[in-house]
This record gives C-alpha cells, sequence and structure tokens, in this order.
C-alpha cells in the first residue's frame, strides 16, 4: 500500500513521519478470541499501521484465551490490548482502535492535546 | 452449617476460620458468592481478606487466590508475615495463588470499545492452576481510578459477580467505604449476597475497631456491632451478645488465702467460678487482697491470669514481697501470669477483646482485674457495665473465679460507682477507713455475698509482713475502735478485768480463812467437852468405889455390931447418886 500524503497534514506529524524511517516498531495485540470486536481491533490496528508506519512495523497478534499466562505476565486487564514494546517507552492501549487520534497519541506519533 | 433441617435449600457457608466471625455469621460466609467488605482506609479490609484466604487454605483444605489491585507481591507477602503466615511458602505448595494487577491511568490509551476478559482469563487462570475455592479481590474499586468508562466497568463488574458465582468460588471483595454510600463507586450494587462493614473510631484519642453486618441474604446474624482486634495471630471478634445467663454453677469453694476472711465467708471462702469485688479507697490494701487471692490459687495448682491496670509486674512482686508475698516463684512456674497495660491504651472494647484472647490463650483458673475502675478512662460508665457484663458472662461460662477491684472515691459514696456493676457481682467486699483519734486505720465487711452464710461484722484490716491479717475490732460499750485506740481499750479492760477477778479471789480467801477458824473453834469446844465428860466420868466412878468401899465399911461395921443392915435405904441411896452423876 502506498501512503496518501494529502491525509495527514500536521506539521509535527511530518517530522514525526521522518523520524519514523529510522524507527522499527514492534507491537503485540492481545484479543480474547475471535470475537467480532477482536476481528474488528485487528483490522483496525492493520489499516492504521499501514497507513501511517507502512514498512517499519511489527505486529504480533496473541489469543490470551490460548495463552493465558500472559495475560498476567503483561498485565493484561482490558482487551482488547495493544502493547507498544518499541520503541521505548512502552506504551498500552486499550480499545478496538477505532479513535484513531488516541491511537495515534497513543503510540507518540502524535503529542497529547494537539 | 447447614443450620434448619426442614429446609433443604439453606445457604451453604464457608468457614472463616476468624475468631468469632463463624459465630456471628452462624457458620461463616456464603459459600460459593461473593462477600463486599467495605471500611475506611487502614481498617483492616486486607487483612480479613487475607486471613479468610490463609485459614482456608491450611484449616479447611480451601485454596485461595488472592487477586491484589493495589500492592505489590512483595508488600503482599510482608503483609501476610505480620499475621504469621508465610505466603510463599503457600504458593509454592500450591495452596495460594497471588495475582497483581497493576493499573495506571497514564500509562493507558483508551481508544475505544473495550472489556475487561483479560481480569477474567486471568482470575480463571489463576483459580485452575490451584484449584482454588476461595478467592479474594483487593480492591477491584482500583479499576475506577485505572480506567475511565465507568459504564464499561460497571457493566463488567456485573459481569464478574455473575462469573465468580458460576466458577462457585466464596469471593470476598474489599472497598473503601464512600460518604452516601457503603463504598465509594457502589459496589454494594453488584454484591447483594453479604455485607460487612469494618469500623475504624476513634474517640477521646481512643480508637476502636468495629464490625458489623449490613446484610447477609438468606441466613439470620448478629446485627450488632462487634468489636475486633488485629495482633500478631490475625483478627479476633467477640461474639459478645451470644451470651446468656444460662452458665453452669459450682459447690466448690476456693480460699480467699486470708482464714479470717474464709471463716467470715461461712468458713469456705468464695464460690469457684463466681464473681468477687473489692472496693475501697486508695490505699487500702486492694492489690493486697488481689495478690494474697492470687497467692492461695497459685499454692492449690490453679492458673492464675492478673491484669494490672496501675503497676507494673515487676513492682506488684516488690511490693508484695513487704506482706510476705513471693509472686515470682509462681511466675517462673508459670502459674501466674502478668498482663500489664494503662487502661487508656486502647478502647475499652479492645480491652475486652483482649481479655478474652489473652484468657483463651493462658487458660486460667482464676482472674484478677486490678482495678476495673480504671477502665473508665477508657469509656463512659454505662460502656463499663457493659463491657463487664460481658466479660463476666465470658468468665462464668468458663467456671473462672473473678477477682475486681474498685477504686472508690473519697467523700463519696462508697457505693456509689459500683451501684452500676453490683448485680453482677457475686461477693462483695468492701474496705473502708475508719477514721479515729487521729489514726487512719482499715475495715472490711462483707456487703454482700450470694448463696452463704457470711459474717456481718466489720474486721480491722491489717497489713503485716506475715500477710493479711483480720482482726475482730472492739465493738464494746457502744462504740467502734480501731487501732491503737482498740488496743488501749482492750488494755484498760483488761486491766479492769484482772482487778475484779483479783477482788473475787481475795475475798474467797478470806472466806476460807472465816471457815478455818470456825472450825477450830468448834473443835476446841468439841474437845473441852469431852475433857469435862472424861473428868465427871472419872468423879462418877470415884463415887462409885467410894459408895461400894462405904457400904463394905458399913457391913462391916455392922458385922462388927452383929446386926443386919436394912438392905431398901442402901437402894434408895444408889439410884439417888446415879441421878445426880448423869
Amino acid at each position: 500500500m502506498k501512503m496518501k500524503k494529502g491525509e495527514t497534514s500536521a506539521e509535527e506529524f511530518e517530522k514525526a513521519a521522518a523520524r519514523r524511517d529510522r524507527t522499527r516498531y514492534v507491537f503485540r495485540l492481545y484479543v480474547t478470541g475471535m470475537t467480532p470486536k477482536s476481528t474488528r481491533t485487528i483490522a483496525n490496528v492493520r489499516k492504521l499501521c499501514e497507513k501511517h508506519l507502512e514498512g517499519c512495523y511489527e505486529l504480533d497478534v496473541i489469543d490470551i484465551y490460548q495463552q493465558p499466562k500472559l495475560a498476567k505476565g503483561e498485565q493484561i486487564i482490558a482487551t482488547p490490548t495493544l502493547i507498544k514494546k518499541l520503541p521505548l517507552p512502552l506504551r498500552k492501549l486499550i480499545g478496538d482502535m477505532s479513535d484513531t487520534e488516541r491511537f495515534l497519541v497513543g503510540i507518540d506519533l502524535k503529542p497529547k492535546n494537539s | 452449617m447447614v443450620k434448619a433441617k426442614h429446609d433443604g435449600a439453606v445457604l451453604e457457608k464457608s468457614q472463616t476460620g476468624i475468631k468469632g466471625l463463624d459465630e456471628i455469621t452462624k457458620g461463616g460466609l456464603p459459600k460459593g458468592r461473593p462477600t463486599l467488605i467495605c471500611g475506611s482506609a487502614g481498617c483492616g479490609k486486607t487483612l480479613f481478606a487475607m486471613e479468610f484466604l490463609m485459614r482456608g487454605a491450611m484449616n479447611y483444605g480451601e485454596p485461595g487466590v488472592f487477586m491484589t489491585f493495589e500492592e505489590t507481591p512483595d508488600d503482599l507477602a510482608k503483609n501476610f508475615i505480620s499475621l504469621g503466615f508465610d505466603l510463599h511458602g503457600m504458593i509454592s505448595r500450591g495452596l495460594i495463588a497471588t495475582d497483581h494487577v497493576y493499573l495506571e491511568r497514564s500509562e493507558v490509551e483508551e481508544t475505544g470499545e473495550y472489556d475487561l476478559e483479560g481480569l477474567f482469563i486471568r482470575l480463571g487462570s489463576a483459580i485452575d492452576s490451584i484449584k482454588a475455592k476461595r478467592v479474594v479481590l483487593d480492591t477491584i474499586e482500583a479499576l475506577f481510578s485505572g480506567l475511565s468508562n465507568a459504564a464499561i466497568i460497571r457493566a463488567e463488574l456485573r459481569r464478574l459477580f455473575h462469573w465468580l458465582k458460576d466458577r462457585g468460588v466464596t469471593a470476598i471483595v474489599t472497598g473503601e467505604s464512600g460518604d452516601k454510600l457503603l463504598t465509594r463507586y457502589g459496589l454494594e450494587e453488584y454484591v447483594a449476597d453479604c455485607v460487612i462493614f469494618l469500623d475504624f473510631r476513634i474517640e477521646e484519642q481512643i480508637s476502636t475497631r468495629r464490625l458489623r453486618i449490613v446484610k447477609y441474604r438468606g441466613s439470620s446474624h448478629g446485627a450488632d456491632e462487634y468489636p475486633f482486634l488485629i495482633d500478631e495471630s490475625g483478627l479476633s471478634i467477640l461474639p459478645i451478645t451470644s451470651l446468656g445467663l444460662d452458665y453452669p454453677v459450682s459447690l466448690e469453694r476456693v480460699s480467699t488465702g486470708i482464714p479470717k476472711l474464709d471463716a467470715m465467708l461461712d468458713g469456705k471462702g468464695f464460690y469457684r467460678g463466681s464473681t468477687i469485688l473489692v472496693s475501697g479507697t486508695a490505699g487500702n490494701g486492694k492489690t493486697s487482697m488481689s495478690a494474697t487471692f492470687a497467692d492461695a490459687a497459685c499454692r492449690r495448682g490453679e492458673r492464675c491470669l492478673y491484669f494490672a491496670f496501675e503497676e507494673s509486674p515487676s513492682q506488684i512482686i516488690r511490693n508484695m514481697e513487704s506482706i510476705g508475698l513471693d509472686l515470682s516463684r509462681w511466675v517462673k512456674k508459670g502459674l501466674l501470669k502478668f498482663h500489664s497495660a494503662r487502661p487508656s491504651l486502647y478502647g475499652l472494647e479492645m480491652h475486652l477483646v483482649t481479655f478474652h484472647k489473652v484468657i483463651d490463650v493462658f487458660g486460667p483458673q482464676v482472674f484478677v482485674v486490678d482495678p476495673i475502675s480504671n477502665l473508665s478512662v477508657a469509656g463512659k460508665i454505662s460502656e463499663v457495665k457493659s463491657i463487664l457484663t460481658r466479660l463476666i458472662d465470658h468468665l462464668k461460662m468458663k467456671k473462672i473465679t473473678t477477682f475486681l477491684t474498685e477504686l472508690t472515691h473519697f467523700g463519696g459514696s462508697l457505693e456509689h460507682t459500683s451501684e452500676e456493676i453490683s448485680s453482677l457481682i457475686d461477693t462483695w467486699l468492701l474496705l473502708r477507713d475508719i477514721e479515729l483519734n487521729g489514726e487512719r486505720n482499715r475495715g472490711l465487711y462483707i456487703l454482700k455475698s450470694r448463696g452463704m452464710a457470711h459474717s456481718n461484722q466489720i474486721q480491722e484490716f491489717l497489713l503485716t509482713n506475715q500477710g493479711i491479717g483480720l482482726i475482730d475490732i472492739y465493738t464494746g460499750s457502744g462504740e467502734v475502735l480501731t487501732g491503737s485506740a482498740r488496743v488501749a481499750q482492750e488494755a484498760k479492760e483488761k486491766a479492769s478485768e484482772l482487778a475484779a477477778r483479783h477482788e473475787v479471789e481475795h475475798r474467797l480467801r478470806a472466806q476460807e480463812r472465816k471457815r478455818k477458824a470456825v472450825e477450830e473453834k468448834i473443835a476446841a469446844l468439841r474437845a473441852e467437852f469431852d475433857a469435862e465428860s472424861e473428868e465427871l466420868h472419872l468423879i462418877a466412878e470415884e463415887e462409885q468405889k467410894r459408895q461400894a468401899a462405904l457400904a463394905e465399911d458399913r457391913l462391916k461395921m455392922a458385922h462388927l455390931r452383929k446386926g443386919k443392915p436394912s438392905a431398901p435405904r442402901t437402894k434408895h441411896l444408889k439410884k439417888k447418886r446415879e441421878r445426880r452423876i448423869r
């Protein structure tokens, strides 16, 4: 997929996009089975990552029904939870990622209250 | 735990193992249902939950999961150790599982719709790992501060409690108390089966912990506020109102340690298991009496618990040596145990809980509190009475002879403060001052003693280096005398008595002398008379001989004259002479 520059207009986003070329993003998405919410979330994350972080992200989708031990280790309470492992600092996002603005703020692509 | 036989669907209960709680709840918390424990910060919610879990795992074979939202596992382990539980050991033996749920709002971005399935999975996994029967969520309210969407949390909580019921685990959920609601976020709305409220109140700088069962669906329960204590062995709750007036009584008697006092009490002393109160003003020997009674109990080989509210144990031991009591040997033998505390150390109920606890642990036959009046520092008189009622009921149930002392105030009526508790007392001794002739002496008398004949006399109470002595006080000539006045009066009486006795003796001797004199006189007269009679007798004999000789002479003369003497004449003469002699 090609990035469509016209859709993101903010100046700072351009800068972040420039930095992003050198940065590698590692995400883990914890879901609970193949519920509609889970599939919707996976689709949302994929879409946003392709759009903003094309070619430089890694996404693991983990079903914690299958691996409940991981839920404890990663402090998963709410599902779905997206954890940004890299770059540091570690970030946690919960919800179905339908709020794009909050998603971008959550993974530090956009500063808060902008 | 199933109480009523006629009802098959009676609520099953899960014993908590917490001292007293199972009695109040009549068997424990509802089995397989969640219970809400609420209260302000520091009221003991977490400890309550912890003990529930630990006792379940150790005593009832029910492993448990502790899910903590606030404290880290390390802090948790430290808290458990403070109760004497080894959390790490329990975890490695598979009896307890812990899970620390860490939630920080600033680290989480909410990007849409979510649920708390992660929490369910973690809890379910922990339950499955050890086959847990008990679960603690401490405190689930942290979700409200960690997440912003309250609507989701509420929906999920409702689901969680249903889920817990479905899993059949007995759960404890803790919650901070709120302003209007029982908990800050209205958790009681979801946990409808059993709600227990813990309270931590400070009145006049003295704190008291209390527990109340707000509701318990499907079960009767004690509705009062029960005081409880947290110490190194966990929680102790007092099932205070469960006691009635149906305790067993004993006919056995125990010595007071003072022979004369035993004599005053029907010659045998107190009844075992009765309650004795000694009232008196300061310095009247109440502690000495207590110590003497304790000493007597230890001599019989009984165990004695001595609660001292005024003095330290070593001070009591030292002071009692001055009246010849060696209490230290009983302490060494383990028969006597002192428990010293300032009454203001904690609230009244705390004292009661402490009493109960120490009594249960030590198992005494004799229990001494010296003095109970100091308890009023820690509460109102009515409260003191209620505390003492409960204490005395408890002690009577256990057939423990209770010896209480009470300090009454100078000037006031001696019976005044005691009125409040007098109905609880079986034997009431009064020590009072008798001020006379510039001296203050102690008098003891028995105000009442249920179920035995007892002396109505006032005895003078003496403290000597041989122990306590009681002396009949002087009551002759219409006045009561004690101390040196009594001694003086007694000496005076002795002297006059002696004088009177001497007088009698003297008169008796005089009489004796007189009798002897009379007898002597009689003897002398008789002797004189005898002598006279003898003499007369001799004269008569002489006369007879002379007459005989005369008659013979006459015969001879007649013979010589050759004539016959006239016989009647002789006879007549003879008779006349005999009459004269007589």
